[in-house]
């Protein structure tokens, strides 16, 4: 996973809410094996419409999603942040977020950050205004800063210093194979094995 | 003070606990398929890493399966299917394929096997895992990555959820199911109401279910945003397991049912939050927009979006209704349909088809109507009832067992503008192929609207 310290990039104003992981990444680009070429279908149907927000050259490059409530709804594929990493983002901040969504985000270095929704809505608005307008995701401060703006953004210790330091999160659980054994010779005996 | 059935659930699989830091939770059972599983088994071979149980782990092809008999033609699907095969012969894991008697959706053959048990920990790279937590079980979807975390260790770091009751008062009335009861709850509390929380659903209505409609229930809690659903287990539950292959026996089973029976909420338990909604004043439900919390009775209207005082609600609404090519104050029962489909994870149990049978048992369809068993079992079990046959003389499709309409990911797809009434559990645009309108109803109301070709309520024939 790649670390996440802070990071200062453009955003791009995503201005509906329940963007479901279905929308994010439609089902018939789940078929892959691999784990890369996603962003060809970020947004595959929206991105038809010459009008969504993506196809605006003006927001070409930005690397924050700021998205109405409910991302990453629905679904549990973690293709959907893989296809948001792969196509250049680095954090989507959104008032609320589905759970599976925002914790795979989390094992892959995806930044999930929840601001409050007058505050998600005054950053659309700064950036529709001025698409030029740099926006800063501080996790070391746990600070989201752009214009004159600085608002603070809730995220556990562990997570943060997970991303920050870009750990395997298996690597830290091997770490306690000797409790994981224990437990094991402990568990009920009727539970069931599928052989 | 008292405990929740999921604090009881959760304290028993704690294999690590730390401060500030997440519980390592073990996990007791496994689900694999073949969507959200190749990258994870890619990941343990870059590391050089085994799959640690094996045998707490089952495979079965579902997502990409045509339901009609022959290979898969989409040389994209059979690839994914086939890595599946290579990666569980290669891990030593137990493979339900294509033809197998044993195929079928991933959490329809879970609880069939009897491998789905009361206070277990259950996971699969899968939103729907929830369904699970219908036998008092912990279950809930993850991702890829956490897919490879459980192959490598069997274990998950994870907070607690807080815990959420949803008490159902009262009785379903006759003709309304357990679909529309988690249709109206959804529609209630919202997709992001169940959000952070572990919802137990709780109550007379529940207790009265049968555990396939608590599995339809439980199914669609991460609809409202949470990632896990639950049931406390009774004689029900303990009916349901009983002689099932992997259910315990002999004194097994009685220590089993001895410690199950202490899996209850206790009385002076708190929960973080509490829902409350009436069964016995619910009617068919159906949705009208884009996500599932957009439902109503099916004897009401479209809504108008100004009938919604949040503005990111009205302009949702908006935008729900230009997809789905309805207008504002249109009856429902007046919606004309291309397609029904009766199955998916939701629905695609024995009770469903014949809860579909006995609405077309002497009657015919109107529209293209698909008829998907859940699992071979099912198939095998309907056929044995002759709903086959009811279908059939109705002049609807009678399938194999796979995920088939739920999700556009196989041949069984609408075409764009193209109209359905789906027993599925999600009408996000373009779920069930892309342009497809759906609309999500349970497979008595399915069934009647095959037959009339409009959305219907049963007790409208």
């Amino acid at each position: 996973m790649d670390a996440f310290t802070t990071h200062t990039g453009r955003a791009v104003p995503l201005r509906r809410s329940n963007v479901d992981t279905d929308q994010i990444i439609p089902a018939v680009w789940l078929k892959q094996v691999s784990r890369t070429g996603f962003e060809r279908g970020l947004f595959a149907a929206w991105r038809e419409d010459p009008d969504f927000v993506l196809n605006n050259p003006v927001y070409e490059g930005a690397t924050v999603l700021v998205s109405g409530p409910d991302f990453g709804t629905g679904s549990s594929r973690e293709h959907a942040v893989w296809a948001l990493q792969q196509y250049g983002f680095r954090a989507v901040i959104a008032a609320r977020f589905g759970d599976i969504f925002r914790n795979n985000s989390t094992k892959m270095g995806l930044l999930p950050v929840v601001l409050p929704a007058d505050k998600v809505e005054a950053l659309q608005k700064a950036v529709e205004a001025d698409p030029a307008v740099e926006v800063t995701v501080d996790l070391v401060e746990r600070q989201v800063r752009w214009g004159g703006e600085a608002v603070g953004f809730e995220i556990d210790d562990y997570t943060r210093w997970r991303l920050m330091e870009g750990l395997d999160d298996i690597g830290l659980t091997l770490r306690h194979g000797d409790d994981i054994t224990a437990y094991e010779n402990g568990r009920q005996t009727w539970l069931p094995t599928t052989v | 003070m008292g405990r929740t059935l999921a604090e009881k659930v959760w304290e028993q699989h704690v294999v690590r606990r730390a401060d500030g830091e997440p519980d390592l939770l073990y996990i007791d059972l496994h689900l694999i398929h073949e969507v959200t599983s190749p990258q994870a088994f890619d990941g343990l071979r870059f590391s050089g890493r085994n799959v640690r149980r094996p045998e707490l782990t089952i495979a079965t092809e579902d997502h990409n399966v045509p339901t009609v008999l022959g290979p898969i033609t989409d040389l994209v699907s059979k690839t994914q299917v086939e890595t599946l095969r290579k990666n569980c012969a290669e891990f030593g894991i137990r493979l339900h394929p294509m033809g197998d008697a044993g195929q079928g959706v991933v959490h329809i053959i879970g609880p069939q096997f009897g491998l789905t048990q009361p206070g277990m920990t259950v996971v699969c790279g899968d939103s729907h895992t929830s369904t699970h937590g219908a036998f008092g079980a912990i279950a809930f979807g993850i991702g890829t990555s956490e897919v490879e975390h459980v192959l490598a260790t069997q274990t998950l770091p994870s907070y607690r959820p807080k815990t959420m009751a949803i008490e159902v008062s009262g009785e379903l009335p006759v003709g309304v199911t357990a679909k529309d009861l988690i249709l109206a709850i959804i529609a209630k509390i919202g997709t992001g109401g169940g959000q952070g929380y572990i919802v137990e659903y709780r109550g007379e209505a529940i207790r009265k279910l049968s555990m396939e409609g608590r599995m339809t229930v439980c199914n669609m809690s991460i609809e409202a945003g949470a990632r896990a659903g639950m049931i406390a287990p009774d004689e029900t539950t303990f009916e349901y397991l009983r002689g099932r292959a992997h259910a315990p026996e002999g004194a097994a089973w009685d220590e089993a049912v001895a410690y199950w029976k202490t899996l209850r909420t206790d009385d002076d338990a708190v929960f973080d939050q509490v829902v409350e909604i009436d069964a016995s004043a619910l009617t068919p439900f159906v949705t009208w927009g884009t996500n599932p919390g957009q439902g109503v009775p099916l004897g009401s209207a479209v809504p108008s979006p100004d009938s919604f005082a949040d503005p990111i609600e009205r302009a949702a609404a908006e935008r729900a209704l230009e997809y789905m090519g309805l207008t504002a104050g249109t009856p429902l029962v007046e919606v004309e349909v291309d397609t029904v489909f009766v199955g998916s994870c939701t629905n695609g149990r024995i009770e469903d088809l014949r809860a579909a049978a006995d609405i077309l048992r002497g009657r015919t369809v109107v529209t293209r109507t698909l008829i998907v068993p859940g699992s071979m079992q099912v198939k095998k079990a309907a056929e044995a009832e002759g709903l086959d046959e009811v279908f059939k003389a109705a002049g609807a499709e009678w399938r194999q067992a796979g995920c088939s309409m739920c999700l556009g990911m196989n041949p069984d797809t609408l075409k764009p503008g193209e109209r359905s009434a789906s027993t599925s559990n999600r009408n996000f645009e373009g779920r069930q192929g892309k342009g497809g309108r759906t609309h999500l109803v349970s497979p008595a109301v399915a069934a009647a609207t095959a037959v009339t070709g409009k959305l219907t309520a049963p007790a409208d024939l």
